[in-house]
């Protein structure tokens, strides 16, 4: 079980508000994604659930229970850290092992709970290494298997991928994933990138300056953002957002439309623009184009190859049922 | 191209020669001292037999025969010991509250620690040796190790505190994730990170501790008295007896010379500690 209510949770230091009173529920077994720009309090706010941080005021539940005042060992929590954060003096054995052994388990249970994890994780053959021997990757899957092992109710991951390179990314974004479907339990995730939110989450909270803008399924956050700022971080390449007479014209005061929902001509559309940029990715292109009404740059997704160039006159036609239209406190209409 | 090679040639030869200059310079007093201490009295002021003498063992032996070296020899490791360990008892865990918990007062705290090695020792000498009397602590052991552990405790916190600020904090906080007590986050975890600084802050408190002569000689009059206390019993009234004085600095620095030598990398780490990141 895992589930995690945290009620008019607040967070100060000194004089600075970081988090002003915030209400969240991560059902049991969730896969939960706070994402936002960096400094939004989305790891203050994690570092609080997982105990390493005091709140100002507030509560935090776990299954029912209080924990607002319990240290962070004994919430039945495990934290994944974005710098690995393994103990550098013990062997992959010693450090996954090392949770387990605080909590004074008998030896033969140690080793078998170790080498189960190992396997799972295929770390079988690095258990007597330290971890300077190992890679970016392998650091990464020892600091999950020394949290596998303690049988959680959650799992805390902060920002667990961003000091791996592109590719292994991609690679350990499946394996947690993976995990999570294969293992059930809760599971909150701490990002600034938008598309590992998009791709793993069950459940995503867009935070921005310690505020929840949104709370959604990544596909309602994409579908329906309730705000010009979600709008604007969720979706890669960005929404186009614009404002003045042509949001106007359709009855808005700031409209936006995603790159892939904008159609492209040669001759004929509703907006004339000049192309700066056409980057060619061979599943799709994205063209940037200058000098439009809408004022700033309009990016648009097309699939497949498009033969344009810098400098080529396009047209570009939005389609009308995929507008977001938000009134001037950027709300959606 | 002249200049070019006059100047390859200085640096090539000039530096070796000035750096062999100043050690030189450095170790002279000390080999002029070793040299004296197997001289007699009266060789030892005598111009004919300054690098040219016979030999002589007499001044050492009188040392441990008729001025007692090993008493004070000893009372210079129970106080270099103990005070060495006080020092880190108390200044391991007095740096990793200020290196993992900080307050406000932090670094307020750390000047103030600092601020006390400003207070010349001559405006509190009277004092001190009127409480220690008063409460009948003069020349005894745990005075002088509580003073010798006293005035050295802010540089080893300081030490150790800028080794302990180079653990990464999320390590500290993984343990605290895992379940660590706080003796266990000592024990698991700060000491085996930190175990080449923490060698390094006692290997020079002990040679601080063993070179203090400030305080032992005036705290002490016999029983507590250590090493430095017997340089200083040799000063005679009736001018000084060079060979003999010779000897009983010999004696006394030899040990922490050796110890120095065989720890020599240890040392150098902890003199030069944030130097270079």
């Amino acid at each position: 079980m895992g589930r995690i209510v945290l009620n008019n949770v607040t967070k100060s230091f000194g004089e600075t508000q970081v988090i002003p009173s915030l209400d969240l529920t991560i059902e049991d077994g969730e896969f939960a994604v706070f994402v936002g720009p960096s400094g939004c309090g989305k790891s203050t706010l994690l570092r609080m659930i997982a105990g390493l941080e005091e709140l100002t005021s507030g509560h935090i539940e776990i299954d029912g229970d209080d924990v607002t005042q319990v240290p962070p060992s004994k919430r039945g929590l495990a934290m994944v850290f974005q710098s690995y954060a393994l103990y550098p003096h013990m062997t992959v054995r010693k450090n996954i092992a090392f949770p387990l052994r605080m909590e004074g388990r008998d030896q033969s249970e140690i080793n078998k709970k170790v080498e189960a994890a190992a396997r799972s994780l295929n770390l079988t053959d690095y258990l007597d290494r330290k971890p300077a021997a190992l890679s970016g990757g392998q650091r990464q899957r020892v600091a999950i298997g020394r949290a596998i092992v303690r049988n959680p109710s959650a799992f805390l991951f902060d920002e667990p991928l961003s000091n791996l390179d592109a590719a292994l990314r991609v690679g350990m974004r499946l394996e947690i994933s993976e995990m999570h479907k294969s293992m059930k339990t809760t599971m909150i995730y701490v990002t600034h990138d938008q598309v590992e939110a998009m791709t793993m989450a069950d459940k995503i909270v867009v935070l921005q300056a310690g505020v929840i803008e949104q709370v959604g399924t990544p596909l309602e956050l994409y579908h329906t953002p309730g705000n010009v700022f979600v709008a604007g971080f969720i979706g890669s390449p960005k929404m186009n957002i614009f404002s003045g007479s042509e949001a106007e014209k359709l009855g808005a005061h700031t409209a936006g439309v995603r790159p892939e929902h904008i159609d492209i001509d040669l001759s004929d559309g509703t907006w004339k623009g000049t192309v700066g940029v056409a980057e060619h990715l061979g599943s799709d292109t994205f063209v940037h184009v200058h000098d439009t009404v809408l004022g700033d740059l309009v990016t648009v997704r097309v699939a497949g190859d498009v033969a344009v160039k810098h400098g080529d006159t396009i047209y570009l036609t939005p389609q009308m049922d995929k507008i977001h239209k938000f009134d001037e406190r950027g709300l959606r209409v | 191209m002249a200049i070019v090679s006059a100047n390859s040639n200085i640096s090539r030869y000039g530096r070796p020669v000035l750096a062999w200059g100043v050690a030189l310079l450095f170790f002279f007093p000390i080999f002029w001292m070793v040299l004296t201490s197997f001289k007699t009295d009266a060789d030892a002021v005598k111009p004919e037999f300054l690098i040219w003498f016979k030999p002589t063992l007499d001044n050492y032996l009188n040392l441990t025969e008729n001025y007692d070296y090993w008493r004070f020899a000893t009372n210079s490791v129970i106080t270099s010991v103990c005070a060495t360990l006080f020092t880190l008892v108390v200044g391991v865990p007095a740096a990793y509250a200020m290196a993992f918990n900080p307050s406000r007062a932090t670094k307020d705290i750390l000047m103030w620690m600092l601020s006390t090695k400003m207070l010349p020792a001559a405006a509190v000498l009277y004092p001190m040796i009127f409480l220690a009397k008063g409460i009948g602590l003069y020349d005894t052991h745990v005075l002088v190790i509580t003073v010798v552990s006293l005035i050295n405790l802010p540089i080893a916190i300081w030490m150790l505190f800028t080794y302990f600020k180079e653990i990464p904090k999320d390590i500290i906080e993984a343990g605290k994730m895992d379940g660590v007590s706080t003796w266990g986050e000592v024990k698991e975890i700060l000491i085996p990170l930190a175990w080449g600084g923490i060698a390094s802050t006692a290997l020079i408190i002990f040679i601080f501790c063993w070179n203090e002569a400030y305080w032992t000689v005036r705290l002490t009059t016999i029983d507590a008295a250590t090493l430095s206390k017997l340089i200083e019993g040799n000063r005679a009234p009736e001018g000084l007896f060079f060979g003999r004085l010779s000897a009983v600095s010999t004696a006394a620095v030899g040990p922490i010379v050796v110890l120095g030598w065989f720890c020599q990398k240890q040392l150098v780490q902890g003199l030069t500690f944030g130097a270079v990141k």
